[in-house]
């Protein structure tokens, strides 16, 4: 099965188990003055999931042809891990430790370092040039955030009481 | 009308408005002509930006400014590396990029120039016209037609999303309410679907969706694949701007008649400046004669100057629909209906009246953005176009930490840079499935206010009677499911066709 079924099969699981809340648990929660009101906050999710599910289906069960593309020349395999997949997970990866460092360490260090190492994963190795660009941007968009658009950014690591 | 262009007027030139169209201008050449960013992705980015200024009229005017510049930095990197940065400028680079390689890159720039400004300001002028007659009809809808003319926008952009595949579209579409009804709606106080999760209280952010739908994935392509453009800055040498007066008209007929056409396409739900463009070419090839059509792809200023009118027209036609209804036809005026609706300005028809100042005062950015476009951006283009040079390894980094700023700074929450990186993930999964995520993010952003539309009609009427007693409401909604059967009905039909002569599934 190609990608684009499994993802509206995945699509699929969501959109019943949305429908699954709207329709069975959400009424449950409702105060009894609202049941009088024509429209409840399950109305319209419940029509949402319905149609979901049925466009869905239309996917999963292949009842629409796909068009004919070029790009399906190039299998979709060979489209993702033709090129460097490797390095895209590494930095998605990087995101994920900057947003958990990102309070602990503060902003200045953690920033100086995503920088760094997200260069040096694409392969960057000059650290003399690498390491005062970080540092700059980090120190210069810090002082923009925080400066000119006044929004609190906390700079040093919890340690050193930032 | 008079009155309100001299608010506009005046409200446009102040100080910072100016800088503002300056500065969005500038940034939005200087990012859009990198390779793999389109405009989306720039707006998106520049979107906390332009909220923490507080003051509706500017950042419209920014986000505008960002919007053409990104356009025209990508008309830039198509003739000058035959590496489009927006998709809206591939046409460009047919006659563009031939026109660079005979050394005619200067005069390439300035017919794209000079037509993107012609395009611009003559959408400009068709705007002013248009909006306000448009509106003036819209101020009769009430919610039931609000409601249903925003189904059919979301079916018309699920329509003509480009892939041909409308059953992806309307499921992503569909995703995109879905997405909307998390957190706690404005009509009902209580929270849905929140899985009990504390920061999913308030609902998804429309920035980090945002983010993670057009930013994330195209810098994550730009990782996986590099673009295999570039190795010859040295036969672009950028010199003699001029036009020759043979060639101006030459362009001039081609100008005008794009800057109707790319504007009426703009206009239209779901057809954007890059349908706009490549008809424009399209068309203006037809109409050439025998000898000017050999030229094309060989270096014809008409082929150039055809889809730069087409898609700078189009970008200003796709405003009417988000001023005057509401209703964003594109992904780019999806997230400034975000950026609008953060900044506590609901654009429709009212807006004209309420707040007349945001309106004209757009318009008049647009003729100002042309022209510094044309006056200030054209005599730089040598040293932005240095950006170009800018090692890769150096730039990913950036715009992923610039992501990351936006969605941290939007909720100033460590959370919803892991829902960021979360969705970015899923959402590249999807764009290599040929699941198109412009309908996604318009489904998300028009969600709610088509649930209060949808709500307050079954209020009125207590229940679904709306649907029946008010005509323009059946008529729309008629309209909505045309348009999604029929791109289906008519592939079947012409498979069933095909199965005869070709083989068959």
């Amino acid at each position: 099965m190609a990608l684009d079924r499994w993802i509206a099969l995945i699509i699929l699981m969501i959109s019943l188990a949305y429908g699954y809340a709207a329709y069975f648990t959400m009424d449950g929660l409702l105060p009894p003055f609202m049941k009088f009101n024509p429209v409840w906050p399950s109305t319209f999710p419940k029509a949402l999931s319905v149609l979901a599910i049925l466009t869905a289906l239309v996917i999963v069960l292949g009842l629409e042809k796909p068009a004919e593309r070029e790009a399906d020349a190039v299998p979709l395999w060979e489209r993702i891990f033709g090129g460097n997949w490797q390095q895209a997970l590494a930095l998605l990866a990087l995101m994920v430790a900057y947003a958990l460092l990102l309070r602990p360490g503060g902003f200045l260090l953690s920033t100086v370092l995503f920088l760094t190492i997200g260069a040096m994963i694409l392969g960057e190795r000059k650290l003399h040039i690498l390491l005062p660009v970080a540092a700059g941007a980090a120190g210069l968009v810090w002082y923009l955030v925080q400066g000119v658009l006044g929004i609190y950014l906390k700079p040093l690591p919890a340690l050193m009481g930032g | 009308m008079l009155e309100g262009l001299l608010i506009g007027l005046s409200t446009a030139f102040s100080l910072t408005n100016i800088l503002m169209v300056i500065g969005g201008c500038l940034i939005g050449t200087f990012i859009g002509m990198l390779p793999g960013l389109g405009p989306m992705s720039i707006i998106a980015i520049m979107i906390p930006v332009a909220i923490s200024l507080g003051d509706p009229s500017a950042a419209l005017i920014l986000l505008a400014g960002v919007y053409y510049g990104a356009i025209f930095g990508g008309s830039t990197s198509s003739i000058l590396l035959n590496a489009p940065g927006v998709a809206g400028t591939v046409a460009s680079s047919f006659d563009g990029y031939p026109m660079a390689r005979a050394g005619k890159a200067g005069k390439a720039l300035t017919i794209a120039a000079i037509a993107s400004f012609a395009g611009g300001t003559i959408g400009a002028l068709l705007l002013m016209v248009f909006a306000p007659a448009l509106s003036s009809v819209a101020l009769l809808f009430h919610s039931a037609e609000y409601f249903a003319l925003m189904v059919v926008g979301l079916s018309a952009i699920a329509a003509f999303a480009g892939t041909g595949q409308v059953a992806k579209a309307i499921l992503m579409t569909l995703l995109g309410l879905i997405m909307a009804t998390v957190g706690e709606g404005a009509l009902f106080n209580m929270p849905r679907f929140t899985m009990g999760v504390m920061d999913l209280q308030s609902g998804f952010s429309f920035i980090t969706l945002a983010m993670a739908m057009f930013a994330l994935p195209e810098a994550l392509f730009l990782v996986m694949n590099p673009p295999k453009a570039g190795g010859n800055s040295g036969e672009g040498k950028i010199k003699d701007l001029r036009i020759s007066r043979a060639e101006a008209r030459q362009i001039a007929p081609v100008i005008g008649r794009q800057s109707l056409q790319g504007f009426f396409i703009g206009v239209l739900p779901g057809a954007g400046a890059t349908i706009a463009s490549f008809l424009g070419y399209a068309v203006e090839r037809n109409l050439s004669t025998k000898e000017e059509q050999a030229e094309f792809g060989k270096g014809s200023v008409k082929g150039l100057a055809a889809p730069e009118t087409a898609n700078n027209a189009a970008c200003t036609g796709s405003f009417v629909p988000l001023l005057t209804l509401g209703i964003p036809g594109s992904g780019t005026t999806a997230i400034l209906l975000g950026a609008l609706v953060a900044l506590n300005v609901t654009p429709g028809p009212r807006l004209m009246i309420d707040e007349p100042q945001i309106f004209w005062a757009v318009i008049i950015s647009m003729y100002i953005g042309n022209l510094i476009l044309l006056v200030l951006n054209l005599p730089l283009i040598p040293y932005i176009a240095k950006v170009l040079e800018v090692p890769r390894n150096y730039l990913i980094p950036f715009i992923l930490f610039f992501t990351l700023m936006g969605a941290y700074i939007g909720q100033n929450n460590a959370t919803e840079l892991l829902i960021l990186v979360g969705f970015g993930f899923c959402a590249t999964l999807l764009r290599f499935a040929d699941y198109p995520l412009a309908p996604l993010l318009i489904g998300f952003i028009l969600g709610s206010m088509l649930e209060d539309n949808f709500a307050r009609s079954m209020q009125l009427y207590d229940g679904l009677g709306f649907l029946l007693e008010r005509p323009m409401t059946l008529a729309l909604l008629v309209l909505a499911a045309i348009l999604v059967v029929l791109p289906s009905y008519r592939a079947r039909r012409a498979r069933a066709k095909a199965d005869g002569v070709a083989e068959g599934d």
